[in-house]
């Protein structure tokens, strides 16, 4: 399925739950009837949406800064071709460690390995940041930190 | 935040119930009433802890493709260049970080040819010319719910 392939009732649920859904006690209900249909019809779509993973995650999304969860240090390691499947997936393993991807490295910037790390204090993020090293035994990185947030939105598809 | 505001978050991040009466099974897991949930909620909203409760899409399921971009901007130049970047509504994230590469934003689009010529306007706009595409090469990762209660 893509978004072009989507019937249009398919299209108004997915617009319904994409930005906050309403604070009372049957929230589905009032979307269904925004939307025109059934609110058992609604629920059952949305979860179908869930469970096929078109929706990655329903639920709240936080504003860490102010949970107290203040640091978030992009970790950017240098790391073999050969050697990114193995060092990739052990870095998957941190449970401080949000996000993991491989990305192009290019003259002037040799990492190719991208980890999200999140701490209370940018020390956790070091400390977490020293554990993957010793695990992998990639010893070539920088932990970027972001000294200024200027945009954090949810994409809007609908 | 007390205990059970923790135990709530921990539960509405990812697992957040789509069913008739979703506030009511928040309270039956944690013990507490529906209207009681109710309030909680409210106030985390309020105070700004939770941005929203809705639907996270996988951009790729949809047919949009995403990327991060790194930039090299003057200090001078900063406010002018996120200005332009963040009109765009593909930006859903933007971060100055204490790098040369200074502005690190991520881009969401229908193609990545899409985002490679809105990166291109944004150089033109600007007169940034360091502005690099890093689409992900590979795939290991990605978690978006934190322990509220560690």
């Amino acid at each position: 399925m893509s978004k072009k392939t989507m019937t249009d009732v398919e299209k108004a649920i997915c617009t319904a739950i994409q930005y906050d859904i309403p604070l009372d006690p049957c929230p589905f209900e009032t979307l269904a009837k925004k939307v025109g249909i059934p609110e058992d019809e609604f629920i059952n779509k949305a979860n179908e949406f869930l469970g096929k993973g078109y929706i990655r995650r329903f639920g709240a999304a936080i504003r860490h800064r102010k949970a107290g969860i203040t640091a978030n240090g992009m970790g950017v390691w240098v790391v073999p071709d050969e050697d990114r499947e193995r060092v990739g997936k052990i870095m998957a393993t941190f449970k401080e460690v949000s996000h993991c991807y491989e990305r192009p490295s290019f003259e002037g910037w040799p990492y190719n390995l991208f980890t999200m790390i999140h701490g209370r204090t940018k020390e956790d993020c070091y400390d977490v940041a020293k554990k993957i090293s010793e695990a992998t035994g990639i010893k070539g990185y920088k932990l970027l930190f972001s000294s200024q947030e200027f945009k954090k939105e949810s994409m809007i598809y609908f | 935040m007390d205990a059970i505001d923790k135990k709530i978050l921990n539960i509405i991040q990812t697992k957040f119930p789509i069913v008739q009466k979703p506030y009511d099974a928040i309270g039956k897991e944690v013990g507490i009433s529906e209207e009681d949930v109710i309030t909680r909620i409210g106030n985390l909203k309020k105070e700004g802890i939770i941005r929203r409760i809705g639907a996270t899409y996988d951009p790729r399921k949809l047919g949009f493709v995403s990327s991060l971009c790194a930039a090299k901007v003057p200090p001078e130049k900063i406010k002018e260049f996120v200005d332009v970047v963040n009109s765009y509504s593909g930006v859903t994230h933007n971060y100055e970080r204490d790098n040369d590469y200074n502005i690190w934003f991520t881009f969401i689009d229908e193609s990545m040819e899409e985002i490679e010529n809105k990166l291109k306007e944004i150089s033109q706009k600007t007169g940034v010319k360091d502005v690099r595409n890093l689409p992900t090469v590979r795939f290991f990762k990605i978690r978006v719910d934190f322990d509220m209660e560690k």
